[in-house]
């Protein structure tokens, strides 16, 4: 199976909480880099659809990391090819060149030539929060689309069952490939992907898989290409422009209670919720 | 002025509460606005949302609707929506499948779980949260139809204004063609006799701290608040908790006026799905949990000890 797999660097979301917002922009100075957490369970999950878990050296198709961004954004890349990703292409742009429908037109683009016979992305990336990007592109592909992926099981390259995690519960949906798919959390839990190579009860360790040292001086010599934005998608506006950014409100301290009967006290008589 | 078409969503013959936040949205846009249901039962559900002001509830019925899926919805959606210049969807897991698949096929931009919108003449502005909650961006749509989702805990459910709109029916188009390569299977619907968390008034919401405890320790709370049961992401990556209960930025955004937090430490991800809530109460044995930044009233103790005391309190009136 051929995928391709889109992923971008995000700065740090488990320190979000230290951005610094004016009303022109949103700084994220001394915050490092890492890749956004729904496209890095997507690199794991495409690695796991396209190996035997007992022999993950052999590589039983082909994944493909596309990310938008500068130069300095190729370490994202160089990362996921040592984990195991085979080739990876960089779109040179930067970040308010771009929108989620601009993304989509240039994947979708990229997607003529590669051919790929599933594109699996994360759901949502964490600064934006927009998630879109899966379903626009499916919908420019004329693919079907599976959002929200909590589980997938391969069904001999040609199609895929897919969990969905919707409000309320799991919907299971079957698709034909090529197909576009988005990851939820739960996909990389040790038994969320099954794939056609691996045994049925294999457990693979909760989250991403880590590089070898080893791994990550071959990463190095794997192909990364270069592609210019315009040439993928033309001379196109954004559909989406921001003109303003604000802090959220304030939430006023709280206060630390004693015991188990005041708070029921403060709850009654203060704040009047029960 | 604009004309807003928005979207209901049904579940299990019903039209969801959620879709009463794309209304109120629709209203505070002005002119005048239609709501389009669409499902295999649409015409029996039209009745519940007659009531609204609608300048007409228009109904998409169709066997082959029966399930919420993109590529049969999306078409039918896109046609109708090219007599209106705003299409709105509550931001819930089908609005936000559906949508963007609306907007591509309308050429339209799409801005996604917006927290609120600015009128100013002609001109539409909407804020989004980003980064997990930590800061609001302004947007504005530079095409001229335009698709939003609309964040449930940010526009209040609109009440009945009286009246009774039109009932028309519309006719259903062509499933895209990849709707051949996709396939309903089944839904596993978490069974609760509970509110939905997006319509809850209380929340009660459990951590990992509680182990496989979960529902010994939080359904007597839960029962006794008739409240919804939430639940963090290390509660529902463990299996303490199904996944469709977690709060978070990319699960459920709540905002109840009452939100119980027990066992959870308070991760970003965690804060960013529940710090609109009212009024806040944090029960946690680690004093320096982060949740206890965003909570009224924190309580450090042992939740074992803690939750049991506090039904009991409670059950004292």
């Amino acid at each position: 199976m051929k995928i391709l797999v889109s992923l971008k660097r995000v700065a740090d979301p488990d320190n979000a909480n230290k951005i610094k917002v004016t009303p022109q922009k949103i700084e994220t100075t001394g915050l490092e880099f890492k890749p956004n957490p729904f496209d890095e369970y997507a690199v794991e999950t495409a690695l796991r659809l396209t190996e035997n878990a007992a022999n993950t050296k052999q590589r039983l198709g082909e994944v493909t990391v596309v990310t938008f961004g500068p130069k300095e954004a190729e370490s994202t890349l160089r990362a996921a090819l040592a984990t195991g990703a085979d080739k990876a292409i960089r779109v040179d742009a930067t970040d308010d060149a771009l929108d989620g429908d601009l993304v989509a037109r240039a994947l979708a683009k990229l997607i003529e030539t590669e051919k790929p016979d599933l594109v699996l992305l994360g759901k949502q990336e964490v600064e934006g929060d927009a998630n879109q990007v899966a379903q626009l592109l499916a919908e420019y592909l004329g693919w079907p689309q599976a959002t929200f992926a909590g589980s997938i099981k391969s069904e001999g390259d040609t199609a895929l069952l897919v969990g969905r995690e919707i409000d309320g519960g799991t919907m299971n949906l079957r698709v034909t490939l090529p197909a576009v798919v988005s990851v939820d959390l739960r996909i990389v839990a040790p038994r969320s992907v099954q794939s056609v190579h691996t045994k049925a009860d294999h457990a693979y360790p909760e989250g991403v898989r880590f590089a070898a040292l080893m791994a990550i001086m071959a990463a190095k010599k794997k192909s990364l290409t270069e592609v210019k934005l315009t040439d993928l998608t033309g001379d196109v506006g954004l559909k989406i422009k921001y003109t303003g950014f604000e802090p959220p409100p304030a939430r006023k301290a709280g206060v630390k209670v004693k015991s188990v009967s005041e708070l029921v006290e403060k709850l009654k008589t203060e704040a009047k919720v029960l | 002025m604009a004309n807003t078409l928005v979207i209901a969503e049904l579940s299990e013959g019903k039209v969801r509460k959620c879709t009463h936040s794309a209304i109120n949205f629709a209203r505070q846009v002005g002119g005048t606005f239609s709501i389009l249901v669409i499902g295999s039962n649409a015409r029996a559900a039209a009745v519940e949302v007659t009531g609204f002001g609608a300048a007409a509830v228009l109904t998409a019925e169709d066997a082959a609707l029966e399930n919420p899926i993109a590529e049969r919805y999306a078409p039918t959606v896109a046609a109708v929506a090219a007599g209106f210049d705003v299409v709105v969807v509550t931001a819930s897991s089908f609005g936000k499948d559906l949508a963007p698949r609306v907007a591509a096929k309308l050429g339209a931009g799409y801005a996604s779980d917006i927290a609120a919108v600015k009128v100013d003449g002609d001109k539409l502005s909407y804020k989004r949260p980003m980064f997990a909650g930590n800061a609001y961006g302004w947007c504005e749509i530079t095409t001229s139809k335009q698709v939003v989702s609309v964040r449930q805990s940010e526009f209040a459910a609109a009440e009945p204004s009286g009246g009774a709109s039109a009932i028309g029916s519309v006719e259903v188009s062509a499933a895209d063609p990849a709707a051949s390569r996709v396939a309903f299977v089944s839904l596993e619907a978490g069974k609760s006799e509970r509110p939905d968390l997006g319509e809850a008034r209380v929340i009660v919401s459990g951590g990992r701290a509680l182990k496989e405890r979960f529902a010994e320790v939080l359904d007597p709370l839960a029962n006794l608040l008739s409240a919804a049961v939430g639940a963090s992401r290390a509660a529902c990556d463990a299996g303490y908790a199904p996944a469709e209960l977690q709060v978070g930025q990319t699960g459920r955004v709540v905002a109840p006026q009452l939100y119980v937090a027990i066992g959870i430490s308070g991760a970003i991800q965690h804060l960013a799905g529940m710090k609109g809530s009212k009024a806040i109460v944090a029960i946690n044995k680690d004093g320096d949990a982060p949740i206890f930044q965003v909570a009224d009233y924190g309580l450090v103790a042992d939740l074992f000890n803690a939750v049991p005391e506090l039904v009991t309190e409670l059950k004292k009136g």
